[in-house]
């Protein structure tokens, strides 16, 4: 491979791991929600409240840290609307997380109108890790990134950690699978719900935020462009495992970030049918992991979507 | 040896529509076993879902070791050293036993020292001879195993109040045995038990008081060695009860069902019914003994069409019923109760009405000019309720809510006023008290003396002995022998359902 090949593929692939940490944030936030017991339709929503606040506050301190981290909260507080109709009131998951869905598209279009076209003055920088990104071709693809790649790393690996060594995480997974055995254990159910569901909000925010104040850097309405339901794919490709699901945001931010590539070196195929590839690709990953997770019955978590009240029989 | 150490006293629950605990009181003595007797929906697990704190009395108060007590969570429960063994045991299946173990423990920081619980398992396992590897998933152990693991929970979080509710309903009598051994070794060591049945003769065997819960109040509480098993019983049921049933001459009729050479696979894909033949008769019941996981199931399915059959025919009345659908070999005459009610036989959230009409709500009366007139389905539904006796809360709650007994009487009510050629009952009786068993029963016999043909399956021998007039052993999808109920000695057919005999001779 010559010298321009290589340099291309590294753009590229460290292109693909940014487009992918726009996914990876909530899809890692939605498989803790749903380990829980909660599914949450509503991401799409939160990932674009938190792109709208992200760039709001960004553009407006000039401070995209803050902005990050603003955008994240503020996903954070739209999911508590879901966990408050899901988890109190018990009410239908699906129809409240699309209602919330409704409800952040609907209200960044409104109050975006007047940002549209703005670009952000300061935008999160790549840093490179001394020594790591040295190393051939895996450097500059992984370790010359910002610091919320670096972060998104960290996390995949706590998170990781969380679910399958601490007791946090063997309670949210028996309050998604046996409320009724975890309640009768003496843990919180409703409590470890609404924990997850806000930590799936936060996530989504924050994966909506990096795609205003780091990736994109400008502001456009319907942005996140439909992530939000590639994360809901994503979350059964990787079977509600968190390493799996950095795997799956990469795949399809790698499909993203070729397709930006092409589109820029001037390529014949219609722009409309480049940006349609990721929603064929979430059907045929669909189809792939319900394959699998039939044939090594790994099922969704057995109480996911149900509500749990202790005296209902 | 005489100090209380549990009390509850005038304790009242209500749900919605019923009164489950009335003015309850109740005690249980240091080092003591007392079991709670009482029909199915008599209160029992209520009350001590109760003293577990998943639920909350109404009125009462509950006294610990001399002390009032609020228990409001299961947590607090187990502050006051009260362990409680659900009736639906209280694992989670996708974890390992010492991640189910460690389940809410408050004691520890973030992290689980795994280490140190599994070696705590194991010193509970060998010391009551358990034999449970703590990193086994749940899903992977038998019933006895998940069994012992929910008292390894107990013992680790160091019970010294043992509630076990309805143990021995999913145990064979061998591991009801070995569980009352581990009983008794517990008491030895100081601790007390409340423990939770219907069946009258571990009662006599395990007990030292017994206390009656009939219809959400208190019966009575009596030493075993003052009582009879026939006074417990009427103690439990408000009358006498009978432990056999009066049966008429058999009258036979001619052949309604031939299964010839049958053969069908299971869910897992292997050969669960191999070339398996048999006849009923009209105006007989022919019982199908086995033990569980014989093909018996998958038997009762291939016949009434929810299975494909591979291989062979079933006939019925001189017709061909062989993979048709199910709703044709219904309308045919073949009407099912099946194994599990709440599953198959019945539809959980649906009302009463709705349930009753699930056979009949698409022709008339029920259904008129495409329309279903509501008016004719409950009356139709209130005439079968009537029929049979069934107690419902109200007609238009959710089936789910009535009890085992009146659930399986619904059913049997529904499958048998479609007036059918054949009756196929899998495990009519199980998990019922001995009022509904008894009806139940009472109700087979009628129908075969009205000349219906039975297809009875069912792993409660006594059952099969009891209403049977030709009895069919089953073993590994075969049947081994037919014998006749004259000729029929529970030894000879123990060993046939162990598979000792060569097939058909
Ligand atoms: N969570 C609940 N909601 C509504 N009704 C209930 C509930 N739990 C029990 N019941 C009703 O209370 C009565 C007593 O039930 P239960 O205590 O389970 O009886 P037992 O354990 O003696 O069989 C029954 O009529 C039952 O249907
Ligand atoms: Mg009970």
């Amino acid at each position: 491979m010559n010298v321009t090949a290589t340099s291309i593929l590294i753009t590229l692939l460290a292109t693909t791991v940014r487009s992918g940490t726009i996914l990876l944030f909530p899809t890692i936030g939605e498989i803790f929600a749903e380990r829980a017991g909660i599914l949450n339709l509503g991401i799409e929503g939160m990932i674009i409240i938190g792109a709208f606040f992200g760039f709001v506050v960004s553009y407006t301190t000039q401070n995209p840290y803050l902005g990050f981290v603003v955008g994240m909260l503020a996903g954070g507080i739209a999911s508590l609307i879901h966990a408050f109709i899901s988890i109190t009131l018990r009410g239908n998951q699906v129809v409240s997380g699309l209602a919330l869905t409704i409800f952040g598209l609907g209200i960044t279009s409104f109050y975006g109108q007047k940002w549209i076209n703005n670009k952000l003055p300061e935008s999160i920088h790549a840093v490179a890790i001394p020594g790591l990104s040295k190393i051939p071709f895996i450097g500059p693809v992984f370790f010359k990134q910002d610091y919320i790649v670096y972060f998104s790393y960290i996390l995949v690996l706590v998170m990781w950690l969380i679910l399958y060594k601490t007791k946090p995480g063997i309670h949210l997974r028996a309050a998604g699978q046996n409320a009724r055995a975890a309640d009768a254990m003496g843990v919180n159910v409703n409590a470890t719900r609404y924990f997850w569901t806000f930590f799936g909000g936060l996530m989504a925010g924050a994966g909506g935020a990096y795609l205003t104040v780091a990736y994109a850097t400008f502001w456009l309405e319907g942005i996140t462009a439909g992530r939000g339901w590639i994360a809901v794919a994503l979350v059964i490709f990787a079977m509600w495992n968190p390493v799996n699901a950095l795997i799956g945001a990469y795949l399809f931010g790698g499909i993203d970030a070729l397709q930006f590539q092409l589109q820029a070196s001037g390529t014949t195929i219609p722009s409309s049918l480049l940006s349609m590839q990721p929603y064929l690709l979430t059907f045929i990953i669909i189809i792939i992991a319900t394959l699998i997770v039939r044939a090594r019955h790994l099922g969704a978590p057995k109480e996911l979507g149900t509500p749990y009240a202790r005296e209902e029989k | 040896m005489d100090e209380i150490i549990v009390q509850a006293k005038g304790i009242t629950k209500y749900f919605p529509g019923v009164l489950a605990n009335n003015h309850i009181d109740f005690e249980l003595k240091k080092g003591e076993i007392h079991t709670l007797l009482g029909e199915n929906g008599a209160g029992k697990s209520t009350l001590m879902n109760i003293l577990d704190g998943i639920y909350h009395p109404d009125e009462g108060e509950i006294y610990i070791k001399g002390k009032k007590v609020h228990i409001q969570n299961p947590f607090d429960a187990m502050a006051n050293s009260i362990g409680m063994i659900h009736q639906h045991f209280m694992l989670v299946d996708t974890l390992t036993v010492l991640e189910n173990v460690a389940l809410g423990l408050k004691s520890q920081g973030l992290y689980i020292d795994k280490k140190e619980i599994s070696k705590q398992i194991e010193t509970i396992s060998k010391k009551y001879h358990f034999n449970i590897n703590p990193y086994s998933k749940i899903w992977q152990l038998s019933v006895g195993e998940q069994q012992r693991v929910e008292i390894i929970k107990t013992l680790f979080r160091k019970a010294e109040i043992l509630i076990l509710d309805e143990p021995t309903a999913v145990l064979t009598p061998q591991e009801s045995e070995d569980l009352f051994k581990i009983l008794n070794q517990l008491l030895k060591e100081g601790k007390s038990i409340i423990f939770i049945s219907h069946k009258l003769d571990e009662v006599m065997e395990i007990s030292d008081r017994i206390t009656v819960l009939r219809k959400g109040k208190v019966v009575g509480t009596v030493h075993k060695k003052d009582v009879t098993k026939g006074y417990l019983a009427k103690m439990m049921v408000g009358r006498e009860v009978l432990f056999s049933l009066e049966r008429k001459p058999l009258k036979r009729r001619g052949e309604v069902l031939k299964v010839k050479e049958l053969e069908a696979y299971n869910d897992k894909g292997f050969k669960a019914l191999k070339k398996i033949s048999f006849s009923v008769f009209g105006g007989e019941i022919f019982g199908i003994a086995g033990i569980s996981g014989n093909g018996q199931k998958i038997l009762a399915q291939t016949i009434t069409g929810l299975r494909r059959a591979t291989r062979g025919k079933t006939i019925l009345n001189d017709a061909d019923i062989t993979n048709a659908s199910p709703k044709v070999i219904a309308n045919k005459g073949v009407n099912y109760i099946p194994p599990d009610r709440l599953k198959v036989g019945l539809i959980p959230n649906l009302d009463t009405t709705e349930n009753a009409i699930l056979r009949s709500y698409d022709r008339e009366p029920i259904t008129k000019r495409n329309f279903i007139d509501h008016q004719k389905a409950a009356e139709y539904a209130k005439s079968l309720i009537r029929k049979f006796n069934i107690m419902v809360p109200r007609i238009d709650a959710p089936v789910k809510l009535l009890s085992g007994g009146n659930m399986q009487k619904l059913l049997l009510a529904r499958e048998i006023a479609e007036r059918p050629k054949l009756l196929i009952a899998v495990h009519p009786t199980r998990g019922l008290d001995v009022g509904a068993t008894e009806f139940i029963r009472k109700q087979l016999l009628k129908e075969r003396d009205n000349g219906l043909a039975v297809l009875l399956i069912s792993e409660d021998l006594d059952e099969i002995l009891m209403v049977s007039d030709r009895i069919g052993v089953i073993y590994e999808g075969q049947i081994m022998k037919v014998i006749n109920i004259e000729d029929a000695e529970r030894n000879k057919i123990g060993l046939l359902m162990a598979g000792v005999n060569s097939p058909k001779n």
